[in-house]
């Protein structure tokens, strides 16, 4: 354990094997550690007990339509991209019970459920990751739900900067990676050769200065910073995909009867994959059963799709009964509605919805072929 | 006291209208006066004549079955009631009942289809607000077909 | 805002005082705070999230007369499992209310003006509360129409009480219905119709509308027509709703949450989203 005193931005240098006892630190302090694991060939995110959870000897090829693991070569922690889970799961649980009713003499009472707030602690959140979770910040802090604010209160996240790009990323079109800049207590890159394997940590908050007090590092060199940089530069130039969103909220406005929204309707399956595995999604449905004697009643909250065709029902039908129509809502909510809505874009580049769609739908493309011939002038709208 | 030609050139209808065709057409103008419950005119009779409703309410009605009237639609105080008169083979369509004490500036028929001929500019100024009308009763029917509050659901559905 | 301090999915607990029926399907709930529960209070436009133990939970816009919160007052269709489930319940019944939610009419812009609405079908239920308001200060309003238009005679809701506002010398009522039945001597026609002929100054009118989108689209359409300023039209959208609180998600029109930036839209801000079909 080095003396140094730690600030804010400072990089140190944590072997490989020492990361154990940063997990075992964060165990100890009553955090639930969370981390990437192979769970039915695919990676995704869970309970770990040790570093020898982590995917190592594994990395992920994706595409439209398309992932499979693949073995690495190297003992690399974080060698793969995102898989088809995101950290919603833990900070917007897919479901979660409200409240309970009892029927009573006079009618019923109501029974709040006291929320258990699990302290959770993320290992291995990527910069476009980081970005997602500000996005719900701004989406469930602006309404103070409270489910949300407890879980994210607790939270420690320790960030990776991709040491490659996934297939389908482009989180340098959106301004979202692949360096992990805020929203992190420690940020980690992984350099791993021949001779060496070790982390250059950046400082993000005080909780990283007290983790990092309690294993041994060194102060980090200008090789090791070097290195590092390099890493970044090199994911930077492996992007998947990219996307030009210049003007991006006045295009999509613009062309909501381009033809190209009939185009993508006759390929998508409105299967909802997109809503679930994206990392910023947070439609959920209300819903309400009872016992079969009726003496208890419960209210869920659950997540939800737009992509369902009763998700916009009013007396009469639904509002959006076309998948042209759901796939124009969704698209045009996460690229230009949800700036009106929140201040940014709700896409972080991190190409899951390319990845998971069965039918390869990539969103990057849509935009470009709207884009390309766009229908109307700017004087409409 | 106002005269006929004043009276009609303040009826919307004409709103307007250059004022030396008010003149032409007041030529063709009379008062009517009809009880709540008579008749203007029935379906199948000869449509001559043209009417500006000033006051009183008009239903338009067909013969249904059982002898019964069914009220399609009701003409209002400011509107223009009829234009079978202008296209052959000049025969009403439906029957107006007064649904109320009404009074309407009558125009004769032939008399504004003679005029219209021999003054193209009068016959335009009248065939465009005759499609006027024919437009916005056009509209009116295609909404009432929509039937939209029916739309707003009788049935049993999920909530 | 009814007791949720902090949760608003929590429902507070009202008694039922009355169902009673209107028109066929029509039914008004009228409730009164449950022991515990904080009197409510709202704005004309607003609405309601009523729950029914073991059934479910829908959106009623409130009916009542905003200064005078209870009994609290929903005019809805039976038209689901829950509404349906609602007009069964009997007086000391317990109900779950959540609200108020969403904007409202903004009546106090129509300070000075002449004041149109138009209604179609349930769509009165909502402008009830703006026409009780506006007779509690008629000094402050110019010429007020009301215009509204519904399926046949006998869906005409608050009968009783539009002959009363009729027999107002203040107030102008037109009432019309799509399809004539029995001996009904009113006009006959769609609401629109009556627009053009409609006692007020589009020059210095506000308009409320509330019915069926395709309704409010027309009549839009109509008094702008006669010059009624898209600035000064307002309309009440309705969308699937579950939270409530711009949560969930479901009742998004354009970059809208209709339960939080509406229901009440101001036309102009809306006109593009309407216009364009299964927004």
């Amino acid at each position: 354990m080095s003396t140094l005193a730690l600030h804010l931005h400072d990089r140190v240098v944590v072997e490989r094997d020492h990361l154990s006892e940063v997990m075992a630190y964060l165990s100890s302090k009553g955090y639930q550690v969370i981390g990437p694991t192979v769970r039915e060939q695919a990676i995704i995110y869970d309970t770990l007990s040790s570093l020898d959870d982590l995917p190592v000897g594994y990395t992920d090829e994706q595409d439209g339509g398309s992932y499979r693991l693949k073995p690495r070569r190297d003992r690399a922690l974080f060698g793969y991209a995102v898989g088809p889970q995101s950290w919603k799961k833990f900070l917007h649980p897919p479901s979660v019970r409200l409240w309970q009713a009892y029927r009573t003499d006079t009618g019923f009472r109501i029974a709040e459920d006291q929320q258990e707030t699990p302290k959770f602690a993320f290992i291995g959140v990527r910069s476009c990751e980081l970005h997602a979770i500000a996005i719900q910040d701004r989406v469930f802090l602006q309404h103070n739900d409270p489910i949300y604010r407890e879980r994210r209160a607790h939270l420690c996240i320790i960030a990776v900067n991709c040491a490659q790009a996934g297939g389908t990323c482009f989180c340098v079109s959106m301004q979202t990676g692949p360096k992990a800049e805020s929203g992190f207590d420690l940020a980690l890159t992984e350099i791993l050769d021949e001779q060496q394997h070790y982390f250059v940590v950046e400082v993000g908050s005080e909780l990283g200065i007290e983790i990092l007090n309690a294993v041994p590092y060194r102060e980090a060199n200008q090789d090791d910073i070097e290195r590092a940089e390099n890493v970044l530069a090199n994911t930077a130039a492996q992007m998947g995909r990219s996307m030009d969103t210049t003007d991006i909220k006045n295009l999509l406005y613009r062309n909501l009867d381009h033809p190209r929204w009939e185009n993508v309707a006759s390929r998508c399956l409105s299967c909802t994959n997109c809503t679930m595995v994206c990392p910023t999604c947070f439609c959920t449905t209300v819903e309400d059963m009872t016992d079969l004697a009726g003496t208890r009643a419960e209210r869920w909250r659950r997540w939800d799709s737009c992509f369902t065709m009763d998700f916009s029902y009013i007396v009469g039908g639904s509002v959006r009964s076309s998948t042209k129509a759901r796939y124009r809502q969704w698209m045009t909510h996460k690229l230009a509605s949800w700036i009106d809505q929140f201040g940014t874009s709700g896409c972080v580049g991190c190409g899951r919805c390319i990845t998971w769609c069965p039918v390869g739908i990539d969103i990057t493309e849509e935009v470009r072929a709207i884009r390309e011939t766009p229908m109307s002038s700017p004087a409409d709208l | 006291m106002q005269t006929l030609e004043t009276i009609l050139a303040q009826h919307p209808f004409f709103k307007g209208l250059d004022a030396r065709y008010m003149s032409l057409i007041t030529g063709c103008a009379s008062n009517v006066r009809y009880k709540a419950d008579e008749y203007f005119f029935h379906e199948g009779e000869a449509a001559e004549r043209f009417y500006m409703l000033r006051e009183g309410r008009v239903a338009l009605e067909t013969h249904g079955p059982q002898h019964r009237e069914i009220v399609i639609e009701t003409i209002e105080a400011g509107e223009a009631l009829g234009w079978s008169w202008l296209f052959p083979p000049y025969r009403w369509h439906f029957s107006a009942r007064a649904l109320q004490d009404v009074r309407a500036i009558a125009l004769d028929g032939v008399c504004l289809r003679t005029k219209g001929a021999q003054d193209h500019d009068l016959g335009y100024e009248l065939a465009m607000r005759v499609a006027r009308i024919l437009m916005e009763r056009l509209q009116s029917t295609r909404l009432q077909l929509l039937d939209l509050y029916e739309a707003e659901g009788r049935r049993v559905i999920y909530e | 805002m009814s007791e949720t301090l902090g949760n608003p999915m929590l429902p507070a607990l009202y008694r039922v005082l009355r169902v009673h029926r209107e028109i066929p399907d029509t039914f008004t709930l009228e409730l009164e705070p449950g022991d515990g529960a904080v009197i409510p209070s709202f704005s004309c436009g607003q609405f309601n999230m009523l729950y029914v133990y073991g059934v479910g939970e829908i959106p009623i816009s409130i009916s009542g007369n905003p200064a005078q919160p209870i009994p609290l007052v929903h005019t809805t269709r039976a038209v689901g499992v829950v509404s349906q489930a609602m007009r069964e319940l009997k007086p000391g019944n317990v109900i779950g209310v959540r609200g108020p939610f969403g904007s409202s009419w903004p009546v106090e812009l129509a300070n000075g003006k002449d004041v149109v609405i138009v209604a179609g079908g349930i769509g009165l239920a909502p402008l009830r509360s703006v026409m009780y308001q506006i007779m509690a200060q008629r000094e402050r309003y110019g010429r007020v129409a009301l215009l509204y238009g519904t399926r046949t005679p006998s869906d005409i809701l608050y009968r009783r009480e539009l002959e009363n506002w009729r027999s107002h010398f203040d107030l102008e009522v037109f009432v019309t219905v799509d399809r004539a039945t029995g001996s009904w001597r009113g006009s006959v026609g769609v609401v629109t119709r009556l627009i053009p002929h409609a006692p007020f100054d589009p020059l210095n009118a506000i308009a409320f509308v509330c019915g069926p989108e395709i309704m409010m689209r027309f009549t839009a359409a109509e008094l702008q027509k006669r010059g009624v300023a898209p600035e000064r039209l307002y309309v009440s959208m309705e969308r699937n709703m579950k939270c409530a609180v711009g949560l969930c998600g479901h009742c998004q029109f354009g970059p809208y949450f209709v339960c939080r930036d509406g229901p009440v839209f101001r036309y102009k801000d809306v006109q593009n989203w309407l216009l364009k079909g299964e927004m």
